[in-house]
């Protein structure tokens, strides 16, 4: 059986982000480079990568039950330069992805922190989380990445297929 | 958000919440005609379907090619689901904790649980439609120009319908359910604007019509509404010509349209005390709680009567000229206009999706709001306001987007 027919053992990494929104694309620009990588990556094999506009509804639905997955999203954070990069497990993720720690401030959205607690009250958390973050510089419209944000995009890679080996 | 309050009096207010996709129109010039049901599908990642079909409807009356039944059935199936995902989230996950005095669906649903997984269920249903019909739930990869790259086999299709029976369910519930809350008493006299099918509840097709008595078809869009830049704003503001500020969306749809409901969908609305019309924004959740269970009743009624069409699609070849298309999202009439040239490079092009046309109506709800809640803290009026644009469910252009509400009481 391979880890993608067990739903215990599956592995998923979702790119949260809108690729005409500039630095927003990061994550599935994360996603696409995995995707080119995957036929030839023992590492990546039988992973399923995924694409998310954030939406909680189906962010829920895309890790439900799996053994690990791994969030990558641009974030705004003007207290660290355009580029760098936050790791963070899932219990200590409240209040640092996108900054999101009380959705009544949101008129119309929900974020990614909230998404994780509102995962944790509903029991659908996956066995682990690990959110990548890269923090983002012009999240205007645009179909290119900033230049910071793009070399991280490598390291972003680069981490995601050594989480994924655990 | 910037209100000016002078003497006690509101004397402006101002919202900038939305940003329009000319980015959007300028990208697509020069692309070729195939291409804007995919572009612009990226404009926004709860409604799609709309920004596809808006676009199809709009290239293929430029091409003057019109679909096949068939076609235009599995289209309005997807819609269905997309109305269903859309407005199961924003009902559940947005709007309902308001009511239900929660600060969000997070505290919502640490009480409730059961509550926010129903929503969630609903919501799953209409990524069933969109999964199957739309290749994806994200934005969906089978549609093209002229209508699908594969029709769903009939097998594939009864085991959508067997999730749908059981969403019906949900889809009814929750109207009783939003039926118990309590609604401000608030009423507005915006004149009402959204397609019409005679016949059948408009999603997918049909002519603009309004509470006034207007009536007019989507290739004339434009010489009835005219849309103004504001100093204010980057959005522009849409009018009626020589009439003014107007409302789409669920309500508006609802009161050009409730006559044509499925007996199910009607009846949940009269058990619900939603009369012929529904002009308290606040009671939106209750119209969209019903157009869930059309959405459902509509998606289960074209599966049982489904054949996949023969051809899934027809060529679409380029020619020279200008094609116009509206439907309603979620959120209201979208309306596409392309020009192509004979070559099928696209020469121009113009989107007008609903927040905009709503912008100018949802700040004088607001300006009537906050006059009556100037006794409030800047803080506890911040959250009121919050609720108050929450039923308009604006678009979701960045989802980095938060009322920032300065009052100016000087």
């Amino acid at each position: 059986m391979t880890r993608q027919d067990n739903p215990g053992q599956r592995t998923v990494v979702v790119g949260v982000g809108n690729e005409f929104r500039r630095d927003d694309g990061a994550g599935p620009e994360v996603i696409a480079r995995l995707r080119a990588l995957q036929p030839g990556d023992a590492s990546l094999s039988g992973v399923t990568l995924a694409l998310s506009d954030g939406e909680p509804g189906r962010m829920i639905d895309l890790w439900e039950g799996a053994r690990l997955a791994v969030v990558v999203d641009a974030v705004r954070d003007s207290s660290m330069p355009p580029g760098h990069l936050y790791r963070v497990a899932v219990d200590a993720l409240t209040g640092v992805v996108d900054g999101v720690a009380d959705s009544a401030a949101s008129s119309h959205s929900i974020g990614l922190g909230d998404t994780v607690e509102l995962a944790r009250a509903l029991g659908r958390l996956p066995a682990r989380l690990t959110v990548l973050a890269v923090v983002g510089r012009d999240f205007g419209f645009g179909t290119s990445l900033t230049p910071e944000v793009a070399i991280a995009v490598g390291e972003l890679v680069e981490q995601v297929r050594e989480i994924v080996r655990w | 958000m910037h209100v000016r309050v002078r003497a006690g009096a509101v004397e402006d207010v101002r919202l900038e919440i939305y940003e329009p996709p000319r980015f959007f129109e300028a990208f697509l010039r020069g692309r070729r005609h195939t291409e804007p049901p995919d572009i612009t599908a990226r404009i926004c990642g709860i409604c799609p379907v709309a920004y596809q079909m808006s676009a199809c409807l709009a290239i293929e009356a430029a091409c003057g090619i019109e679909v096949s039944d068939g076609v235009a059935d599995l289209r309005r199936l997807l819609y269905c689901g997309e109305w269903i995902e859309s407005h199961a989230l924003h009902i559940y996950l947005l709007h309902a904790p308001d009511f239900l005095g929660y600060a969000s669906a997070l505290d919502l649903a640490r009480d409730g649980r059961g509550l926010v997984e129903r929503g969630l269920a609903l919501k799953k249903a209409g990524n069933a439609i969109m999964e199957l019909v739309g290749g994806r739930a994200i934005h969906p990869v089978n549609v093209r120009v002229g209508g699908f790259y594969r029709a769903p086999a009939r097998t594939e299709m009864a085991a959508l319908a067997e999730k749908l029976r059981v969403a019906l369910d949900l889809a009814l519930d929750t109207v009783a359910w939003a039926a118990g809350f309590e609604f401000p008493d608030f009423q507005h006299d915006h004149e009402m604007v959204a397609l019409v099918t005679p016949g059948q509840y408009a999603i997918d097709r049909g002519t603009v019509a309004s509470t006034g008595g207007l009536s007019f078809t989507p290739a004339e869009f434009e010489d009835y509404v005219i849309e103004e830049q504001v100093p204010h704003s980057t959005a522009l503001h849409a009018r009626l010509a020589g009439r003014g500020r107007y409302l789409t969306g669920p309500t508006a749809r609802y009161t050009l349209s409730s006559q044509w409901l499925s007996p199910v969908a009607r009846q949940a609305a009269d058990a619900a005390g939603l009369g012929a019309e529904c002009r308290n924004p606040f009671r939106s959740i209750l119209v969209r709680a019903v157009e869930v269970v059309y959405a459902v009743d509509e998606a289960l009624r074209l599966i049982e009567r489904y054949e996949p069409p023969a051809p899934c699609y027809l060529e679409v070849p380029p020619r020279a000229g200008v094609g116009h298309g509206a439907t309603e999202a979620p959120r209201g009439v979208l309306f596409h206009r392309y020009a192509i040239d004979a070559e099928g490079l696209i020469t121009s092009a113009r989107i007008v999706p609903p927040t905009s046309q709503n912008q100018a109506s949802i700040e004088d709800d607001l300006r009537r709001f906050v006059a009556d809640r100037l006794d409030l803290d800047d803080q506890q009026l911040t959250h009121q306001c919050e609720q108050a644009i929450r039923n308009y469910d604006p678009c979701i252009s960045c989802s980095t987007h938060f009322l920032d509400l300065t009052v100016d009481r000087a």
